[in-house]
């Protein structure tokens, strides 16, 4: 047909315009690939909620006989790892990914050949990240049902939160990895940023353990807002601090590194 | 949205060709990243169905010119007006009519070799169904209907660079930029390429093109223009180039001792312009044969001799010069 050169007769309408909605064909274009690898993931998915809730809620919790604020250790830490969790897919698909689609693969210079704005490219990557970290969750709250770790019907709402965390985190995270010159720097990200996070917002063990001086800098991690948002969720009770005071915060955090990522990937793709 | 022939880019089939208004045209063109000018004033059309090339050495302006055709390096002075439109406010506009085709390869290796095509179709609206079937014809006009399935990390540099093209294909686009499509492909990947482009070209496909193979421009390019140092040097097709900056013929002459330069002062007043290289000597001439007998009849005898017809390799080197560019 088309080695007719020119004399084929066969009519054919192709469009060629905007798709509806350009971050969805982005999104499609990430999931696309991803069909090719979720097996291997959905297996740890569901491996790494069970592994971390048996090894730190009954492992450790057996020596924290008296719980947390008088509840279990193991429903205690359930909502901090889920959001803890949550934070680690999302940086994680946002660092090397992002790193790559300039450096070594390219994709985002492809895509910005094709009638797409640098803000179409960044939300359909972004909801891809958005789409995996949401998968883990559900996975990790499925497992940590079965367990009995989670104590109230309030629990689903975790997953709202953390999709809100998810983008508070990987946007900025976006940015970084467009700005950055080598990947060392998305290493150093993991080791003075992700690890000090996880360990000391209020996971493991209550903000209010921390020395005087450092419980500012937990505060002002966008995971401890997540984590007293699901910990009230899952158990049930108030939130420590106000509830629209943590969604504002995580808010802030998203549309900043938003701002940001749009700024940064300009400057790499329209030069 | 128009209809048109299931041919590669086969637009101009399907609608009249009311006139021939420039595609392209850029006027006093100027791209400048800080303080350096990359591209310094130029004046550019191109017309409807032409094979239009870009010739220059490395760091000419070449590429930078193409980043502002194809929208997404925004014009830093001049004017610059693609499709009728501007480049700056209308650039998705623009690209959902331009195919690109990159100096690096972009492909996606996490994708299969189809799927990297029908993703693709999907950034220009095209429903999944179509962009299926018009991925398996551009598959089979770029020779990879077998490879289709295949992850694309294997393929070879030539292969890669065909699905390359038939991506830049997907939305049958009007207008096709490649930036030195054949840079890196051994002797049978590059003549594939061409031809493949020879037959778009004759399907009345607009091309753009980078290179630095004179052989390539010669093949494909209707008209060039020749770059260096940002502005352009001479323009014109590929035959006036010749006749205008270069003599019919070229006669080089190899001397047998260390250096060419004590026989080149012998060599006055033969032909248009002598030119001493360190091993040979060339001279521009109408008739190199005549020329030959010239020189013999001096007494001169030289190692080794070839009569050639000028190319436009002779034409760049003489307006580019053959200091090398890194």
């Amino acid at each position: 047909m088309v080695d007719g050169g020119g004399t084929g007769v066969e009519v054919s309408v192709v469009q060629r315009s905007r798709p509806a909605v350009p971050a969805l064909a982005v999104l499609a274009h990430h999931l696309t690939g991803y069909r090719r690898t979720w097996r291997a993931g959905i297996f740890s998915s569901f491996l790494l909620p069970t592994l971390t809730v048996v090894g730190f809620g009954l492992g450790v919790g057996a020596y924290v006989e008296q719980g947390v604020d008088g509840v279990p250790y193991l429903d205690w830490i359930v909502p901090g790892l889920l959001a803890s969790t949550a934070v680690q897919v999302a940086i994680a698909e946002s660092t090397w990914p992002v790193f790559s689609n300039f450096q070594w693969t390219r994709t985002y210079f492809a895509q910005s050949s094709a009638p797409l704005r640098v803000g179409d490219i960044l939300a359909g990557h972004l909801g891809f990240v958005l789409f995996r970290a949401l998968t883990a969750s559900t996975a990790f709250l499925l497992v940590t049902a079965l367990f009995g770790a989670l104590a109230s019907p309030w629990a689903v709402l975790t997953l709202p939160v953390v999709a809100l965390l998810c983008l508070a985190v990987a946007a900025p995270t976006f940015a970084y990895a467009a700005a950055v010159s080598s990947d060392s720097w998305l290493a150093m990200l993991f080791r003075f940023a992700l690890i000090p996070m996880t360990l000391f917002a209020g996971v493991f063990f209550p903000v209010e353990s921390l020395p005087d001086g450092l419980r500012p800098l937990a505060y002002a991690t966008p995971l401890w807002h997540a984590v007293d948002l699901c910990r009230a969720a899952t158990l049930g009770v108030p939130p420590q601090s106000s509830a629209v005071g943590h969604l504002l915060y995580l808010a802030a955090w998203a549309a900043l590194g938003w701002v940001l990522a749009v700024r940064l990937f300009r400057r790499r793709l329209v030069v | 949205m128009s209809k048109c022939l299931v041919v590669v880019g086969g637009h101009r089939y399907g609608r009249p060709v009311t006139s021939a208004a420039p595609l392209i045209r850029a006027r006093g063109l100027v791209k400048r990243f800080g303080d350096f000018t990359a591209v310094d004033g130029i004046d550019v059309e191109v017309r409807p169905g032409e094979a239009f090339g870009f010739l220059g050495p490395n760091g000419a302006g070449k590429s930078s010119t193409m980043r502002m055709i194809g929208c997404i390096s925004p014009p830093s002075g001049g004017e610059l007006r693609i499709l009728g439109m501007d480049p700056v406010r209308d650039g998705p506009a623009i690209r959902a009519r331009l195919g690109v085709c990159p100096q690096l390869d972009n492909l996606d290796p996490e994708l299969t070799v189809q799927e990297n095509l029908t993703t693709y179709a999907r950034y220009f609206g095209v429903p999944r169904s179509t962009a299926r079937r018009r991925a398996a014809e551009l598959l089979d006009f770029v020779q990879l209907t077998e490879r289709a399935d295949s992850r694309v990390e294997p393929l070879s540099g030539g292969m890669k660079r065909r699905l390359t093209i038939a991506r830049a294909l997907v939305n049958e686009p009007e207008i096709v930029l490649l930036d030195e499509p054949t840079t890196g492909l051994d002797p049978q990947a590059r003549h594939l390429v061409w031809e493949r482009l020879f037959r778009l070209k004759q399907q009345g496909v607009t091309l753009v093109l980078t290179t630095h193979y004179m052989d390539e421009a010669e093949q494909l390019c209707d008209r060039l223009v020749v770059m260096d140092g940002g502005r352009i040097v001479a323009e014109g097709s590929p035959r006036a180039l010749i006749e205008q900056h270069s003599t019919r013929e070229v006669l080089e002459l190899r001397f047998a001792a260390e250096s060419q330069e004590a026989f080149a002062g012998k060599l006055d007043g033969l032909g248009e312009r002598v030119e001493v290289l360190p091993d040979r000597v060339l001279l521009y001439v109408t008739d190199g044969d005549a020329a030959l007998a010239q020189v013999e009849a001096r007494g001169l005898t030289p190692a080794a001799v070839l009569v050639r017809r000028s190319s436009l390799e002779d034409v760049f080197l003489h307006l580019t010069g053959r200091t090398l560019v890194d």
